[in-house]
């Protein structure tokens, strides 16, 4: 059998995908391929048929399938291939692929280097261990999303939504549109997990009650949910007797949080974050696997879409130059350190020469909400190198700290900087 | 054309931002007075809110001929709230026939409002 060879192969199509595509080809990669298990190119953008996407990008308001139209007519004006309908079974170290599908029957390839940009898995029913029985009518908010916006099924009549995240309130607003009755939306933390205008676009216009502080009990029902009893919860996610619920629906959907997918990754070698469940990355998003890069959400989960394309722009740059032989392999490692209410940084380390002459952002995320000043400060040792000020920080949004060359002189001599949030 | 009721004060989440101070809105003298705005955006935003409010509409209509039995539409811009529930019916009667393109037409002046339907992305 013989071996197909491209420069560059990109596993998903999704925005990182699309635009790391597009970056290797532009930076030089000969031959690049775009590998997608779905029937056509875009992901997962082609059922968030919602607005809010490119606001960074492009400047304007698009629905999800016109953010990933613009960059698949791109792709196909760049002459990057794909192979749609086929599912990469195996990825090794030394980034061989062997592949799948209907029509291109079982193959292998090798890459000079290759992307990882599988994106993420929602958390289910079993990975959040919910109690009862275990009747038809409990899905996850993105499958319920396919359905509704590209399969055209309905997957019930009255629902009840678990988790706050803003797939679960999008839906909310979906299927109210569509003439389904939304009992209410259940948040096991004192707080909103999405975004404030996703609670006001989605829940608040058509009176559809959130309740913090609760959480699914019990699912009642035979073969099909009947209803869902729910339950206030305490600090320390307790029950708290007493203030049970019966609410009657036929479907329950699951907005619990986004696994990103790395059975591809771990194949190869790629070492994982254990928070972020992603690939450790340095500021090219390369991983440990010398060749391999991985963008967007499978490294970790992203507030916007727009910055998913910037990782996909860094990585696809980055492995074109990797696959021609111009990279440098890293002088120096510098390590970053999650500091005081910081649950993890990306990238998990940088060479320095990355901010020589040009910036570099770190993106992170907070471990608790602090509703007042905060200052996002970056530490050599005990000695500060920069900082900024926010007006708050919320685990629900993603926060940026740069580095500019001005700084180079205050990390030249150390091995790790710590990022921390503190009260100003 | 104001049907707000503001006799009593009326509690608006921003979204001008993703900050999302609480304003709050009350009519003096027949004039909109907003408070806790955190800047200038956060009023002009009160004010569309009781006077006009709007948004964007996303929905499907059904497609012959197509990869999916569903094309994505939006609206070209923010529609009336107010009739969002009658622009969805008209949708849901709506039919088109692939092949369609990002942006083309499918319903031109929805409602008289002015505001065409266009579709997301190409379908064949």
């Amino acid at each position: 059998m013989s071996i197909n060879h491209f420069d560059a192969v990109i596993i998903g199509s999704g925005p990182g995908g699309l635009a790391a595509a597009i970056a290797a080809k532009e930076n030089g990669a000969g031959s690049v391929l775009i590998i997608e298990r779905d029937v056509e190119l875009g992901g997962i953008l082609l059922q968030c048929i919602h607005n809010g996407f490119g606001v960074e990008i492009f400047k304007e308001d698009l629905p999800g399938p016109t953010y990933a139209q613009r960059f698949i007519n791109q792709v196909a004006g760049l002459g990057i291939e794909a192979m749609l309908d086929t599912m990469v079974l195996d990825l090794t170290a030394d980034r061989r692929m062997t592949v799948t599908s209907k029509t291109h029957g079982y193959q292998e390839i090798k890459a000079g280097a290759v992307i990882l940009a599988m994106g993420c898995r929602e958390r289910t029913r079993a990975q959040v261990r919910l109690p009862g029985t275990r009747p038809a009518g409990v899905y996850t908010a993105g499958t319920a999303q396919r359905w509704v916006n590209v399969e055209g099924y309905m997957p019930g009549k009255q629902f009840v939504i678990l988790g706050s995240g803003d797939i679960g309130m999008i839906m909310a607003r979906r299927l109210t549109f569509e003439g389904a009755k939304v009992e209410r939306v259940l948040e096991i933390m004192p707080y909103l997990s999405g975004l404030t205008r996703n609670y006001v676009q989605c829940l608040q216009d058509f009176s559809i009650p959130l309740k913090l502080q609760h959480t699914v009990k019990r699912i009642i029902g035979g073969d099909r949910v009947e209803a869902v009893e729910t339950v206030a919860v305490d600090d320390r996610w307790q029950h708290i007797p007493g203030s049970e619920e019966i609410i009657p629906c036929d479907t329950l959907l699951l907005s619990v949080g986004l696994i990103p997918e790395n059975e591809l990754s771990r194949q190869a070698g790629v070492r994982l974050h254990p928070l972020t469940g992603g690939p450790i990355v340095n500021a090219d998003f390369h991983t440990n696997v010398p060749g391999i890069f991985a963008a967007g959400n499978v490294v970790h989960v992203y507030d916007l879409v727009d910055w998913v394309t910037q990782a996909g722009y860094t990585a696809g740059k980055a492995a074109a130059l990797y696959a021609r032989g111009k990279q440098d392999l890293p002088a120096r490692h510098i390590s970053t350190t999650a500091g005081e209410n910081v649950r993890y940084v990306v990238p998990h380390h940088f060479d320095p020469i990355h901010i020589r002459q040009e910036e570099l952002s770190f993106q992170m995320r907070v471990s608790r909400p602090i509703e007042k000043p905060v200052w996002v400060e970056a530490l050599a040792g005990t000695e500060r190198i920069t900082r900024h000020a926010l007006p708050y920080s919320r685990p629900g949004e993603m926060i940026t700290l740069t580095l500019k060359p001005e700084h180079l002189q205050k990390i030249s001599i150390i091995d790790t900087i710590t990022i921390r949030i503190v009260e100003r | 054309m104001e049907k707000d009721n503001l006799e009593q004060p009326m509690e608006i989440i921003c979204v001008a931002c993703p900050k999302g101070c609480r304003l709050e809105a009350r009519r003096e003298d027949g004039e909109i007075l907003v408070s806790h705005a955190g800047c200038k955006r956060g009023k002009q935003y009160a004010i569309g809110e009781i006077t006009d409010p709007r948004r964007m509409v996303a929905s499907t209509v059904r497609i012959q001929g197509g990869l999916h039995p569903l094309m994505p539409v939006y609206t070209s811009a923010p529609f009336p709230k107010d009739q969002i529930f009658r622009l969805l019916d008209h949708l849901r009667a709506t039919k088109i026939q692939a092949p369609v393109k990002a942006g083309d037409i499918v319903i031109k002046n929805a409602l008289g409002t002015g505001i065409d339907v266009v579709a997301s992305r190409d379908m064949t």
